[in-house]
């Protein structure tokens, strides 16, 4: 299920009014099957226009993206994406609604899509709210909705976009925490974008450092940390050390 | 939504309708002019009351009425696929774009001596006069409604699998509909206008445009106003009744608008 990911040489260009934007430039990374991959660069610096390219949604200007050795098109079916936007939401669906939407798009039953939709709003904690509409929530529980809803219809690559930075730090923990356990019992290959360097740490198998203006990646941090990881322990806060010197040297 | 809330704008509501009528009162007893030409409340009210209990002013609803909804429909059937399209297609929107450009502007009374001299007076000239007034909200509104779609919502549809019908379906329609209900509200608030000046030129049949114009003749200033009375009421109870419980029932709910009222 889950696949492999591999960038090459890819670089991106906005062409704007006032000229042309180099948002990435030619880089270079791969990511192995359920592989837990971590971005992690200052604001700017062409984290979310890496994770379009490669959803599809944007076409590299130069180099290639192989998902398990094909090239990336704009109607994949088999990644979830969760942006850094509260938006995503369809607003005219409820909770439940919206996670059902990719089973309800591969034309599950509906007693199926319910009971799958049902799991996972329990996964994100929030299967009490699942009759509510995304604007009586919390941008915070928007964004949990959004993972259910991407996670509900089981692709084999999950793309998320600073999925937590909105989250109050305590929520933020035991999302990270679950996220973990999710990734753990589903072998999914994740590619996680943040700006947040214990974050990073905590989830990562590898962290792509980024540097922007324009966005290249500077450093690529494997990290073999035992899981569960304890943020407090000495190892942990000694690799936190290290990716940020590699982030602001 | 407490009731606390409906009761007095509810209150304040009437209150504004109680001031105008004061000030008709007013003017109908200054003696300005004779009170054939203005005639005070009571007299008014008398007519209506004479004209709801021999039904003529309720058979004159309803025909205009039915003129607007047939109206209205036509709108739709001709604007909703041009707007949407429009909205998706570049082509489609390059082509009509200066057509509606330039037709929209046109009040579609001035339309009203050549579809006269096209179809003749009666009912089909008052639909053309109604759906021309009313088709052009419908397309500039679901044209704009679909470019109004989150690209967000687009995204997510995509990568979780969507083909472009289904897409259509469940996410651009759905996204564009705020924009369509108020396109398709506006032109029902058109087309009722439109049909009081059709009905007077150009429908020799029932009518509350038709009542006013031939009250005219016997010098019935009461008619007249009893039939804008029933004109003002009828609108705006259909706005009340249809639209907002349609809008309470959807946009209103998804969170895409906000409730009439809502924001104090
Ligand atoms: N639609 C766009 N049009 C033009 N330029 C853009 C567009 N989107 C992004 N950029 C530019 O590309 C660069 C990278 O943007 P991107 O959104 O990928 O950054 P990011 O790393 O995700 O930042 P953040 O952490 O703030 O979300 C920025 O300099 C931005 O100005
Ligand atoms: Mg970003």
């Amino acid at each position: 299920m889950a696949q492999s990911i591999e960038a090459r040489n890819i670089s991106f260009q906005y062409d704007t009014a006032a000229g042309p934007v180099l948002a990435v430039k030619e880089a270079s990374f791969s990511v192995a099957p359920a592989e837990f991959l971590c971005v992690l660069g200052p604001s700017g610096c062409g984290k979310t226009t890496i994770l379009n390219m490669l959803a599809g949604f944007l076409t590299p200007t130069g180099g290639e993206i192989l998902m398990d050795g094909n090239p990336v098109t704009a109607r994949e079916h088999n990644r979830g994406v969760v942006f850094q936007d509260f938006a995503q939401l369809f607003p005219w669906r409820t909770a439940r609604q919206n996670v059902e939407f990719g089973l309800e798009m591969r034309g599950v039953s509906r007693e199926a899509r319910r009971e799958t939709a049902r799991q996972f709003l329990k996964l994100v904690k929030l299967e009490k709210f699942a009759d509510a509409y995304p604007h009586q929530l919390s941008g915070g529980m928007q964004q949990r909705i959004a993972i259910a809803r991407a996670l509900a219809y089981n692709p084999g690559v999950l793309l998320m976009d600073e999925p937590f930075a909105a989250l109050d730090a305590m929520t933020r923990d035991e999302m990270q925490k679950q996220l973990t356990e999710v990734w753990q019992e589903t072998r999914k290959t994740i590619v996680y974008i943040t700006h947040n360097v214990a974050e990073a740490v905590y989830l990562a198998d590898q962290i792509l450092v980024m540097a922007p203006h324009p966005g290249t990646i500077r450093a690529r941090i494997p990290l073999a940390l035992p899981r569960p990881r304890d943020p407090l322990s000495a190892n942990f806060v000694e690799m936190q050390r290290q990716v940020l010197a590699n982030l602001t040297h | 939504m407490t009731s606390a809330f409906l009761s007095r704008s509810f209150w304040r509501g009437i209150a504004g309708l109680l001031l105008l009528a004061l000030l008709w009162e007013l003017f109908a007893r200054s003696g300005l002019f004779t009170q054939a030409l203005t005639p005070p409340i009571t007299r008014i009210a008398n007519t209506v009351w004479r004209t709801v209990l021999d039904g003529s002013i309720l058979e004159n609803a309803a025909y205009t009425l039915t003129r607007v909804l047939a109206g209205l429909l036509l709108a739709c059937l001709v604007g909703l696929p041009i707007g949407i399209l429009m909205g998706r297609f570049r082509a489609v929107e390059r082509f009509f774009l200066p057509l509606v450009s330039v037709l929209m502007p046109i009040p579609s009374l001035a339309w009203v001596p050549l579809f006269i001299l096209w179809f003749g007076i009666g009912e089909v000239t008052t639909l053309l006069v109604v759906g021309y007034a009313a088709t052009f909200p419908v397309i500039y509104n679901s044209w704009t409604g679909v470019r109004a779609v989150n690209p967000l919502w687009v995204r997510s549809a995509l990568a979780m699998g969507a083909g472009q019908r289904q897409l259509f379906r469940s996410v651009v329609l759905p996204g564009a509909s705020p924009y369509v209900f108020t396109g398709i509200r506006l032109a029902f608030g058109r087309g009722w206008i439109a049909v009081i000046g059709g009905e007077m030129l150009a429908n020799p049949a029932a009518g509350l445009g038709r009542a006013i114009f031939d009250a005219r003749e016997y010098l019935d200033s009461e008619v007249m106003l009893a039939s804008i009375f029933a004109i003002g009421v009828v609108g705006i109870a259909f706005e009340r009744l249809v639209f907002q419980s349609i809008e309470s029932r959807t946009v209103a709910r998804w969170g895409m608008v906000a409730a009439a009222g809502a924001r104090r």
